[in-house]
């Protein structure tokens, strides 16, 4: 437990996240209206809902802005290199499957530098939460254009308007065979927290995009300067649509963003499970050669 | 259950003799991507983990090997990938955390020809400085270098102990020669192959310091999922594991990264010397090319000429005291190797001053023979 302030006082009360936080590591790096935190939150929050035991949990991040939650969190937290965070999980999470284990990463982390992994990791089945707080921009190295900044977006590397298409990411992530798909943004902080508990109760690979705002990397290029003007267009344009379609999904700028509990695919074994029946298999094999 | 340490005599291909090293080493997680000349030990593996309750993945590349051997071994597990060159160039990446998060883990290269993709299946030695530096920052590794299946079943071994005991991934680097040759395999019995483990905490989480080392500069390593909350990162980082980026701490930190190898130096060296008593001119050799080395020593020998050889087991760290103490007593070391010259750059900064140095340097693509190194030793011999 840190549970040590920086003033040094103890605390009078504390408050029900704080038992997550590496309080003496206060305070974090992370910019005013940044939607890293809540996310955070809500996924705290969500293991306390589904009574994870704290030792039991392992935070795997990349490089990046979001990269550095893991080491703000009192649980074991693996901050690794730029793209690496999903293989390095995996041979977290093949060694000791009783582990609850998280990728909480960036776009630029997880769909940029990355992007091989995610896929490969999806497509297996392996039993990962990922959870990508998604800002359209590289925020650590001061918003350069990434894999998800939507067309006509600025950026300091595109300083005359993106040419590039964005990424889907949840249709992404179904072309890949993820088990649970949800898109959320760090203002609807509830209905995140509802989804990722529901997301932990599953096994195999679970994907959550969180659109994430990034005041000063983004907004101040991209016309919403102010802290809470990103988070005013995601409360603004977004629709709730349970079980959309992911490929309708699209994020463009004066359209809708569509929000919701995209996919959930029962039955389907994940990595680990067919591993231990192959071992099976195996060991059945060489009894009967006996 | 199958067998895990296969004790007898047995007729294997270098590859085989490495997967089976790592089995009695006690690997259970292999992460690999396929690649030419190291492919067979991925492939001996995938069938004998199943039966021995290990885990075997192919990965998408060998960004992610290399990563998920070190996520498995912060589980507690010993690890290895396979690779060639080609694949030890993208395995460098994630080489570099393994150093700065002190992870034990062990990286198999099956050295082929080079640069770029090179010859795929003929041998060279060209990847040694690679090994040395191939990650960016400054940083002490280990790698062994093996001459024959044989040798290299039990470099494995040696290769899982000295990662288990330094907190670092060690290198065993062979080459083609080695990983597509068969020869006499001996499999002692279980009971006589000595296992070393890392250190593990002896004090409650609320006590431990996941980064604060011993007096032998080694921090003992907690794992993931016992209670320890490990914060680790690739960042420079306090006893705590957190990020403290000021020079103070990198000071600290990087130097004790270094020191922890470089202090325990004539521990991990190893050497084979052969005649070296009277010599007045010294071979040195590593891999497979210290069998032709020897040898032309022997031949140099039966001819009069005063020729030793210096073996070497370890490639990294170098074997500096060693050369420093023979250029006093020889007049040249001759430093075949396949490749332009790289471990001729350190055997000739050790014995400046003392003694000369010669290269004989092949590009690779075919082993040398003894009769070009003996050629090379008269012709020293006559000056």
């Amino acid at each position: 437990m840190n549970q040590k302030m920086i003033s040094g006082e103890e605390p009078q009360e504390l408050h029900p996240m704080d038992q997550w936080l590496r309080s003496e590591r206060m305070p974090h790096i992370w910019c005013a209206g940044c939607g890293i935190g809540p996310t955070l939150y809500a996924w705290a929050r969500a293991l306390d809902r589904v009574g994870i035991d704290k030792g039991k949990v392992v935070y795997v991040s990349g490089i990046g802005c979001c990269g550095r939650g893991s080491g703000y969190l009192d649980v074991d937290g693996f901050h690794t290199t730029h793209g690496r965070a999903i293989p390095f999980a995996i041979g977290i999470k093949l060694v000791k499957p009783d582990l609850c284990v998280s990728v909480i990463s960036g776009d630029g982390d997880l769909f940029s530098i990355g992007g091989n992994h995610f896929i490969h990791a999806a497509r297996r089945n392996v039993d990962l939460l990922v959870i990508c707080t998604n800002n359209f921009i590289y925020g650590m190295t001061g918003g350069q254009l990434a894999a998800t900044t939507l067309r006509g977006d600025y950026s300091t590397t595109s300083p005359y308007g993106n040419i590039e298409h964005p990424f889907n990411t949840p249709h992404l992530a179904n072309a890949s065979g993820a088990v649970y798909i949800a898109r959320w943004t760090s203002i609807h902080v509830r209905m995140l927290e509802e989804s990722i508990t529901e997301a932990l109760r599953m096994k195999g690979f679970r994907y959550i995009e969180v659109l994430s705002p990034c005041p000063v990397n983004y907004g101040r290029q991209n016309k919403l300067p102010g802290v809470f003007d990103t988070a005013e267009w995601f409360l603004q344009s977004s629709v709730i649509r349970h079980g959309a379609d992911t490929s309708e999904v699209q994020i463009e700028k004066g359209k809708p963003i569509i929000l919701g509990n995209f996919v959930k695919r029962e039955n389907k074994l994940s990595y680990y499970e067919e591993l231990k029946k192959l071992e099976e298999k195996v060991k059945r094999a060489a009894e009967a050669e006996k | 259950m199958g067998k895990t340490v296969l004790t007898g005599k047995h007729f294997w291909y270098g590859d085989i003799a490495i997967a089976e090293g790592a089995i009695a080493a006690g690997c259970r997680f292999f992460a690999g991507y396929p690649i030419t000349p190291a492919s067979e030990i991925a492939e001996h593996i995938s069938r004998r983990f199943p039966e021995i309750g290990g885990i075997v993945v192919q990965f998408e590349d060998e960004l992610a090997a290399m990563a998920a051997i070190l996520g498995a071994s912060w589980a507690g597990a010993k690890s290895m990938t396979a690779t060639s060159g080609p694949g030890l160039s993208l395995m460098t990446e994630n080489i570099g955390l393994g150093v700065m998060m002190e992870v034990p883990t062990v990286i198999v290269d099956i050295q082929r020809g080079g640069p770029s993709t090179g010859l795929p299946t003929l041998t060279a030695q060209g990847d040694v400085m690679q090994a040395k530096w191939g990650s960016h920052g400054p940083y002490e590794i280990i790698a062994l270098s093996p001459d024959s299946p044989h040798e290299a079943f039990d470099l494995t071994i040696r290769c899982f102990n000295l990662a288990e005991k330094y907190r670092v991934p060690v290198i065993l680097l062979a080459s083609e020669t080695v990983g597509h040759s068969a020869g006499k395999v001996v499999v002692p019995p279980e009971d006589e192959i000595k296992l070393l483990d890392r250190k593990r905490p002896t004090v409650p989480p609320e006590e431990y310091l996941p980064y604060m080392p011993d007096e032998d500069l080694i921090p003992p390593m907690a794992h993931t999922g016992e209670g320890y909350s490990v914060c680790t990162t690739g960042l420079t980082h306090d006893e705590k594991g957190y990020p403290d980026t000021s020079a103070e701490t990198q000071e600290k930190l990087v130097r004790r990264l270094n020191d922890k190898i470089r202090k325990h130096l004539e521990e991990i060296v190893d050497v084979e010397e052969e005649n070296m008593e009277d010599a007045e001119i010294a071979v040195v050799s590593y891999g497979q090319v210290s069998r032709p080395a020897k040898r032309a020593v022997k031949m140099a020998r039966e001819e009069g000429i005063k020729a030793g050889s210096i073996k070497l087991i370890t490639v990294w760290p170098f074997a500096e005291h060693v050369i420093r103490k023979w250029a006093k007593h020889v007049e040249v070391f001759i430093v075949p190797e396949l490749n332009y010259g790289q471990i001729y750059l350190q055997v000739k900064r050790e014995a400046a001053g003392d003694s000369e140095t010669v290269l004989t340097p092949r590009m690779g693509g075919r082993l040398i023979t003894p009769q070009e190194i003996y050629r090379e030793i008269k012709k020293v011999g006559e000056k």
